[in-house]
């Protein structure tokens, strides 16, 4: 020991022992103190969310009649481990389904990701009430099998169908939408609102959903409760919502639409909200409810006269005749027509070769024009306008058209809460400088936007929007299908005033030309003084069929309380077909019901008059106009 | 009575003291690791915690016997214990069970031993024993007396391998500090270090190029070679002084690669640096030879061997990985060195290991709290990853902690096996030291992924009467050894 020359490697190997232990202190120090990852990696380890589901809100009428509320519905769930020892056959004949069923559902169960086979796998979702009562009665017997309820949609009336819209299972890239927008409410196999108010207002209905913490082993396996619940957090239900519907008005509508292709829209002027907003042809709402959904939800897309289309919004046609009080407004604004002024109707209106038919001819002023449709009149008019020299040129003028047509709410989206709404179109100069080259092109060039041809397109939606700022002399709202959501204030955009700019006292005289269309005008025959009812007819050509038959109008007079838009595709004259279903629509809101027996008969005849059109493309067609 | 006193006295209490700490701790944590969040009976004989209290009894109970028995023994029939259990190991290999693979459980009645856990005792003894006789030199690698040392050595450790336990076998590596002590040059340990950091420097950067220029190099082998020449440079100094040697070959070293990296960085030529390592050997190697030659110095071309050895074990490493070892255990090595992420397969216990540690924070979930561990996502989680449940509930105060006990432990082991008057005494406390160091250093290790996944128990932490037992009497024999020294007037060799 005494002369032991290796004594001092002791330090050495304490030194070495000692760097290694720091070494390990670093370590420790890095995974427990500097990185967090492994704190949530453990938490998403360990625990099982239960997630319980909120019922829904319920969607109700203006007067506050439940169109769209909740039913229970039942998932049946499958625990695999559990259920090992299961008798299948009963199982089968008890859910009424076959073995094959059974087989190949298993199989797609265990490719789901996360499955394991000691949780609840959703084996069949979305079973009525009906269709469950009978499986629990003998669900005691299968071990392994449970139930989770949620709630699913049911209808009061089977009307609405779109503007209501459909719940569905979340798609994959909605999932990842969401996410992207760090909105991570959802998961996979939740519902979401896909169309309609319930998309548009899904962040209200939906409510909030509530969880329940389980501990979980490394095989799945529940081990009790997190902190004994408490830090669970129940469901909020979801907010109920207030349309602006008058499901009445709506469930009249869609029956005079009944076995016709169309649209009707109709609008409380003063406010802007939308009383009825029919798309033909539609289907009953209960259909895309429930374990049936993907399946007649096939068929509807499948149908040629295309139901899901919601042609109220989403459908374009050129407004024809109805849009000649909107190109008279802007001639009058800017002073090219007055009630007083008359112009020469020769047949038609003629310049050079170019030649728009009229059935009528001699001199009328400006109600009498409105009143009869001329389409001289409006020409003449329009072609003053755009080709005075005091605008500097042709594509200086229209441009100021187009600002009045804009103002009006054509040619752009009105903004309203029903998804997918399509802008319709009013070109501007640059495009017509583009087709005939700069100066190249007048009035008599384009003068088929004078008449609501050529290249407008509006939607029906945006000519009731229309009649109703008609109605209210200047200004409208934009049209909107909320009336209020419990605990939350509707949009601002849609208590928003928007002017036209032009003055109140042009109105005046449309609006007898409007009044006189009813009287003994192109409407004259469905005449009502009573309703005190003003409106226009149009008609568009449609190269592939019969016409396309359109009719705004809004009553009372002086006093309007609706103001309505009706499209029937395919079905000749506006007057015959669209004024008609306009009429009753008003009578209906305004009297709550219809009272001769003329009428009444109207009545009888349009809902059981077909006029679905043999299924040729549907396309809208431009030229004449009455 | 006199000796009675004298004998308690000198008894080395603070090794009891930190045994019985550690040996509390890991009781304690055991009972977390085996505390069910579903069924919280506090107390059941039946469950692991009730059964390793009964280990423990019985271990204080051994301790006991130790202390009492003549301290003698173990010198005097330290071969005898080590032929007995060379048989044991023998039987063993035939007579026990196969368990996940390995045969190393002896089955009596209601107990399972695992022999290898006390064969690592009876060759400390028999080590000591050889090593301290008279005439022992371990620098006469030819004499009979050293040969019979790696015998005794080796032996064990190709019987636990064909118990196919080769986490137990690889623990007599740790005896290479205790041989380190007892005089083995440090140039076997530089030797050993070298191989064991060129092996993971060639493998870990083995698939990366050195430039995007020049993919075919690499970086592993660069960097080894590159390892290999400042070690030289290292070694000329230490061996013969050379400086003018290391400043003539240090400025060529610099000038030829900071050219390279000048046409490289600045002219974009692709520049292969591997070759310019080879040059900058061939330069040392030449350099050698003329020194060797000059000042008649033959030893300078051993470093010129260890140059050549060095490139030569790269390139065999590298080798070997791809080529030699099997899919398992090249993954698990892979997942080591953080080549792989493959938390699902072999990186599964590794990674969950991590996380329980990981989420443990500063202090801890609080005892019986941690979810991790609990709920079994961690393996093996009472025995060899025992110290995620220390990490998980009582966080890095915890953590370090248990590792200060250990280190102090350790420590105080050395402290004093340096006092012992006989060579037998030291031989042995180093062993036992070794021994501890190396269980520590790699079950740790492996737990928070410094080390790759060897299947060997935490010291007096993991579940299990066998390796309790077998840590006890390791550390109890030395204990007694400790106590009679002072009984000793002289030294014994040396």
């Amino acid at each position: 020991m005494v002369n032991d020359p290796y004594q001092n490697r002791k330090f050495i190997i304490g030194g070495f022992m000692f760097l290694v232990v720091a070494c390990y202190l670093v370590q420790l120090f890095l995974l427990q103190m500097v990185d967090s990852t492994y704190k949530d990696q453990a938490d998403s380890n360990a625990f099982y969310k239960e997630i319980s589901y909120p019922p829904r809100g319920v969607i109700k009428d203006r007067n506050g009649k439940a169109m769209a509320f909740n039913k229970d519905s039942y998932d049946i769930q499958i625990t695999v481990r559990d259920a090992a020892n299961m008798d299948t056959a009963s199982f089968c004949k008890a859910l009424g389904i076959t073995r094959e069923y059974f087989e190949q559902r298993m199989k797609q169960i265990r490719k789901i990701p996360g499955y394991s086979q000691y949780t609840p796998q959703t084996f069949m979702s979305q079973l009525s009430n009906e269709e469950f009562a009978p499986f629990q009665e003998t669900m005691f017997r299968f071990k392994g099998i449970s139930v989770r309820k949620r709630t699913l949609r049911d209808y009061s009336y089977p009307c609405g169908a779109l503007l209501l819209g459909d719940i569905g299972e979340i798609s994959r890239t909605q999932l990842d939408r969401r996410q992207k927008a760090n909105d991570n409410y959802y998961q996979q196999g939740d519902f979401i609102g896909l169309s309609g108010l319930e998309r548009t207002y899904e962040n209200y209905l939906r409510g909030q959903k509530g969880v329940k913490i389980w501990l979980r082993d490394a095989h799945g396996r529940k081990k009790g409760r997190y902190e004994d619940g408490a830090k669970d957090v129940p469901f909020i239900a979801g907010q109920d919502i207030t349309t602006t519907i008058d499901i009445d008005l709506q469930a009249y509508g869609e029956q005079l639409m009944a076995n016709k292709v169309g649209s009707i829209v109709a609008i409380e002027p003063k406010t802007g909200e939308i009383l009825a907003m029919v798309s033909a042809p539609t289907y009953d709402p209960t259909l895309l409810v429930g374990r049936k959904r993907s399946k007649e939800f096939m068929k509807l897309a499948k149908n040629p006269y295309k139901p899901l289309f919601d042609r109220t919004v989403q459908a374009t046609y050129p407004p024809g005749s109805t849009f000649k009080p909107a190109n008279t407004l802007a001639l009058m604004q800017e002073g090219f027509v007055n009630a007083n002024k008359s112009y020469i109707c020769s047949h038609g209106f003629h310049a050079g070769r170019l030649t728009v038919g009229c059935h009528h001819s001699g001199g009328l002023d400006l109600i009498s024009a409105i009143k009869l449709s001329c389409n001289a009149y409006f020409c003449y008019g329009f072609k003053d306008m755009i080709d005075n020299s005091r605008y500097g040129g042709a594509d200086k003028a229209f441009e100021i058209w187009k600002k009045y047509m804009v103002s009006m709410g054509f040619g752009y989206k009105l903004g309203t809460d029903a998804p997918s709404e399509k802008r319709g179109y009013i070109p501007n100069a640059g495009v017509y400088n583009k087709i005939y080259g700069e100066h190249h092109w007048k009035a008599t060039t384009i003068i088929s936007d004078a008449i609501g041809q050529g290249e407008i397109l509006t939607t029906p939606l945006q000519l009731a929007n229309f009649a109703a700022l008609l109605a209210n002399r200047g200004y409208y709202y934009t049209p909107h299908l909320i009336k209020g959501i419990a605990g939350a204030s509707i949009d601002t955009a849609f208590t928003t005033m928007h002017q036209t700019g032009i003055s109140a006292k042009h109105f005046d005289p449309v609006i007898e030309g409007m009044e006189q269309v009813l009287q003994h005008g192109t409407a004259y025959w469905i005449r009502n003084d009573a309703l005190g009812m003003c409106g226009k007819t149009g008609t568009a050509q449609n190269p592939h069929g019969k016409d396309h038959a359109l009719f705004i109008s809004f009553a009372p007079k002086n006093d309007p309380k609706i103001a309505i838009c009706v499209v029937v595709e395919n079905a000749g004259f506006g007057a015959t077909w669209a004024a008609p279903i306009a009429a009753l629509m008003t009578e209906k809101y305004l009297n709550g019901q219809i009272e001769t027996p003329k009428r009444q008969y109207w009545e009888s005849w349009l809902k059981e008059t077909n006029l679905l059109p043999s299924l040729a493309p549907v396309v809208p067609s431009t030229k004449i106009s009455k | 009575m006199s000796r009675k006193s004298n004998f308690f006295k000198s008894i080395d209490w603070w090794i009891i003291g930190l045994y019985l700490v550690l040996v509390i701790c890991g009781w304690v944590c055991i009972y977390g690791a085996s505390y069910n969040f579903e069924d919280t009976v506090f107390w059941d004989i039946n469950y692991r915690y009730g059964k390793q209290l009964m280990w423990i009894g019985m271990a204080l109970f051994i301790g006991g016997v130790i202390l009492l028995l003549d301290g003698e023994i173990y010198s005097v029939f330290a071969y005898g214990f080590y032929a007995g259990f060379i048989v044991l190991l023998v039987l063993t290999i035939f007579l026990a069970p196969d368990i996940k693979g390995s045969h190393s459980w002896l089955v009596l009645g209601p107990v399972n031993l695992q022999p290898a856990e006390f064969a690592k005792t009876a060759t400390c003894l028999a080590l000591a024993k050889i090593m301290s006789s008279y005439g022992f030199d371990l620098l006469k690698w030819r004499s009979s007396s050293t040969l019979l040392a790696e015998a005794i050595l080796l032996l064990p450790i190709l019987l636990i391998i064909l118990q196919n336990e080769t986490g137990s076998a690889l623990v007599y590596v740790a005896l290479v500090i205790m041989f380190y002590r007892e005089g083995m040059p440090g140039i076997f340990i530089l030797a050993g270090l070298c191989c064991v950091i060129y092996f993971i420097v060639a493998i870990r950067f083995g698939a990366e190029p050195v430039t995007a220029a020049t993919p075919d190099e690499s970086f592993g082998i660069f960097l080894v070679l590159m390892i290999a020449i400042v070690v030289h440079f290292f070694l000329v100094l230490s061996y013969f002084g050379d400086t003018v040697y290391c400043r003539d070959l240090g400025i060529a070293n610099v000038v030829m690669f900071g050219v390279g990296l000048l046409l490289y960085k600045q002219f974009n030529i692709p520049v292969n640096f591997t070759y310019l390592a080879y040059c900058s050997m061939g330069m040392s190697i030449l350099y050698q030879v003329y020194r060797a030659v000059k000042s008649w110095k033959p030893q300078y071309l051993f470093v010129g061997a260890f140059l050549l050895l060095s490139t030569g074990f790269a390139h065999a490493a590298d080798f070997a990985f791809n080529d030699v070892l099997l899919p398992h255990q090249r993954s698990r090595i892979a997942v080591t060195l953080g080549m792989l992420d493959d938390p699902k397969k072999s990186g599964y216990n590794v990674a969950q290991s991590k996380i329980a540690i990981g989420s443990g924070g500063f202090d801890g979930k609080g005892f019986l709290n941690g979810t991790q561990t609990k709920l079994k996502y961690v393996p093996e989680q009472d025995t060899d990853f025992i110290f995620c449940t220390v990490g998980e509930e009582h966080g890095f105060v915890g953590c370090s902690l248990v590792l200060l006990l250990y280190i102090a432990l350790i420590l105080r082991i050395i402290n004093r096996a340096e006092r012992q008057k006989l060579a037998f005494n030291r031989i042995y406390g180093y062993c036992v030291a070794s021994i501890f160091f190396f269980h520590v250093a790699i079950n740790v290790g492996m737990v928070i992924g410094l080390t790759p996944v060897i299947g060997i128990p935490l010291p007096f932490f993991s579940y299990g009467g066998s390796s309790l037992w077998g840590f006890t009497i390791l550390l109890f024999i030395f204990l007694r050894l400790d106590a009679a020294n002072d009984e000793y007037g002289l030294s014994g060799r040396r």
